[in-house]
């Protein structure tokens, strides 16, 4: 017994050392608790970031923090470093300071029912960034603003109609899917198969997953240039899995772009870079920008409007040339 | 030797399965075996088994030791994240990331800390007295993080030519790589097998307080295994990296200690300890990255990989178990074990 609660004791002082020696102040909600709550009529935002984990991350943060700036709207930010129970003390919190708003990326997709009737109780709408979650009561809140992979993998596909419509010939294409069972790789592949499905002409004659990184896009993809000789297209669920299979493509002797079109997803630097330097054909966007849409939302809220229950983030598509001009300003 | 001496022989069935594996790919695409020349270097499925199977040989060389003495060392994943990040993230701040210099420099540094953590091992295991599951699991743990940390968080990606050559280039035709595998292994085999180290850390394995007694100095030669197994990771780590030119700090070497294991399990060396056979070892870790090689080259579903490995894996140890092979192949009873025998002459990787 005296053993099991020492390990207890162990794991859990491990926890509280690991939270923290984060970047400091889980939940710093009340950093600018000046009072701004009602009085003017600058709108009042709270913002509970997931954490940092990936640079993808770090930009989405980054995208938020700026254009609260530029839209003129107090932002109260905080960091839940991948906690639910630090994300449900922020959205107290804001609720106790009574914010204009509140917007948020979910840790995970359940066990939000209580905190939100709350919020909704104060009046206060709810905006969700990025993830969903898994409620009955929609009215919880307002919309939900976020990425659409399917749409990523169907404008994957148009791309692909669009560059070989002239062609008769069949199209032989190698896909490297995400991590098995994720959301983005079972909707991409879902999206892309849709649309290159309503021609017979494209193929494709091996899928198989890379992880979503660079050292398995290589590996996989070298086995699949020995094992099909002949092939057109590859179709990689990131920009990592196209890198590391560009590589691959490199030493066999092809040209990356010319013998074999390659189409990715996620437009992150390297894989800009890639792209402007011809290696790539197309990448399609998924991006973490969404901060200057939230801001219009959260302003069509505050000011009673209606707005959609799903607002899908702008994201573009990029072509070599578009590469090449959003690559010095590229910020992620 | 007569067939049955053969089929008696302790790899026979590894190295069956291997074989096996390997018709099975030939059956589906007829040019499998096939190494040509290309842009100055070896080309061909065989060369891929045996460049992305380097890294694995070479931890599952270090993980061998570590076993022989009784031990086992679940960082070694985390080892290989760590160097690799190490490594880019010096060369990423050169001047000049084509230096020579800057890369053996940064080489140096990630190998240097890779030692030092295998040493933090041993002490932990050998001077404190944790089990080893244990003490390397704080290792495995914290060690993800730690290369997090190096890498903040993102991909770091290097280009530099020199960097390239460890882990994706070619030296006299032959993949570098594998040149840096087939030089540790002589190394190991040399020093373990032609020396008497083997033996003591066979002895060690077997039992240490017998050893102790006979005087051999067990905690020395602990804290050894495990620093080796370190720098063995460490490098495999450099090789991972350097073959796409960057540094992944949250999935180089995932689960590699996991594969390292299966591979020095299928090559017969016993995870009680007291005895091992590098040969096994090659042979076993040839084995998974043959079976990994032939899921994407026939074309298996991602969905069902996994169950298709678990299948081959049981099937390679059940085939080794001679109780199993008695009862299922109506063998005749078998001869007492021989000696744990030197490491086979006759298992070479196939480069």
């Amino acid at each position: 017994m005296f053993k099991r609660m020492s390990a207890l004791l162990l794991v859990g002082a491990t926890v509280m050392t690991m939270a923290g020696c984060g970047s400091g102040g889980a939940t710093s909600a009340t950093e600018t608790g000046s009072g701004s709550g009602g009085g003017d009529n600058k709108i009042t935002m709270g913002f509970s970031q997931v954490g940092a984990e990936s640079g993808w991350r770090t930009a989405n943060t980054k995208s938020v923090q700026e254009s609260a700036k530029t839209a003129g709207i107090d932002l109260k930010f905080s960091d839940a470093q991948q906690k639910q129970e630090n994300q449900i003390k922020a959205i107290r919190s804001f609720i106790q300071q009574k914010v204009d708003v509140i917007a948020f990326s979910p840790v995970v997709e359940s066990g939000w029912d209580t905190v939100l009737k709350e919020a909704k109780n104060a009046k206060i709408p709810v905006i969700l960034t990025d993830r969903a979650v898994d409620s009955q009561d929609t009215s919880l809140y307002k919309t939900f603003l976020g990425s659409d992979f399917v749409e990523e993998g169907k404008k994957a596909g148009q791309w692909l109609v669009e560059e070989y419509k002239d062609s008769t010939e069949t199209v032989n294409i190698v896909e490297l899917q995400g991590t098995t069972g994720s959301a983005p790789a079972n909707d991409r592949k879902a999206g892309f198969a849709e649309v290159i499905g309503a021609d017979a002409k494209f193929k494709v004659i091996a899928s198989q997953t890379g992880d979503f990184t660079r050292a398995k896009g290589k590996e996989v993809m070298e086995a699949f240039l020995k094992s099909n000789p002949d092939i057109d297209v590859l179709y990689a669920h990131n920009d990592d899995m196209g890198l590391g299979a560009i590589e691959a493509i490199e030493g066999a002797g092809k040209v990356p772009g010319k013998d074999i079109k390659i189409i990715t997803v996620d437009a992150v630097k390297d894989g800009m870079q890639a792209l402007a330097d011809g290696k790539i054909n197309y990448i399609v966007e998924c991006s973490p920008l969404l901060g200057p849409q939230l801001m219009d939302l959260a302003k069509k809220v505050v000011a009673g409007e209606q707005v959609p229950a799903r607002v899908v983030t702008e994201e573009t598509t990029f072509t070599q040339e578009q590469a090449k001009e959003a690559l010095p300003s590229r910020q992620y | 030797m007569n067939a049955a001496a053969v089929i008696r022989h302790r790899l026979f069935w590894p190295a069956a399965v291997l074989v096996l594996l390997l018709a099975a790919n030939v059956f589906f695409t007829p040019g499998f075996l096939s190494v040509e020349l290309k842009d100055g270097h070896l080309y061909g499925s065989l060369i891929d088994i045996a460049r992305f199977g380097a890294p694995l040989i070479l931890v599952a060389i270090g993980m061998t030791l570590v076993i022989a003495t009784g031990g086992i060392d679940l960082s070694v994943g985390s080892v290989v994240a760590i160097s690799g990040a190490l490594a880019c993230l010096w060369i990423t701040d050169l001047d000049d990331q084509q230096s020579v210099g800057g890369v053996l420099t940064a080489v140096g540094l990630a190998l240097g800390l890779a030692l030092f953590l295998g040493l933090c091992n041993g002490v932990l295991v050998a001077g404190i007295g944790i089990q080893p599951i244990v003490a390397t699991l704080i290792l495995m743990v914290a060690g993800r993080g730690l290369a997090q940390l190096i890498t903040d968080g993102q991909i770091l990606t290097v280009n530099s030519a020199p960097y390239k050559l460890i882990g994706g280039g070619y030296w006299l035709t032959l993949p570098f790589g594998v040149l840096i595998v087939a030089a540790v292994l002589a190394i190991t085999a040399f020093l373990t097998r032609r020396m008497a180290l083997g033996l003591l850390l066979e002895s060690v394995g077997g039992n240490p307080v017998a050893s102790r007694l006979a005087g051999i100095r067990s905690r020395g030669l602990i804290v050894t295994v495990y620093a080796f197994c370190a720098l063995c990771a460490g490098i495999a780590g450099l090789m991972v990296s350097s073959n796409v030119s960057s540094a992944d700090g949250n999935n180089a070497g995932l689960w590699i200690e996991l594969d390292a294991i299966l591979a020095v399990v299928i090559g017969g060396t016993s995870l009680a300890g007291g005895r091992f056979s590098l040969g096994g070892t090659v042979l076993g870790a040839l084995v998974i990255q043959t079976l990994t090689t032939t899921i994407y080259t026939i074309g298996i579903p991602p969905e069902t990989t996994l169950l298709f490995k678990a299948l081959v894996v049981v099937a390679v140890c059940l085939l080794q178990s001679p109780a199993f092979r008695e009862k299922a192949l109506n063998r005749r009873r078998r001869r007492p074990q021989a000696a744990p025998a030197s490491a086979d002459p006759k298992v070479k990787v196939p480069a």
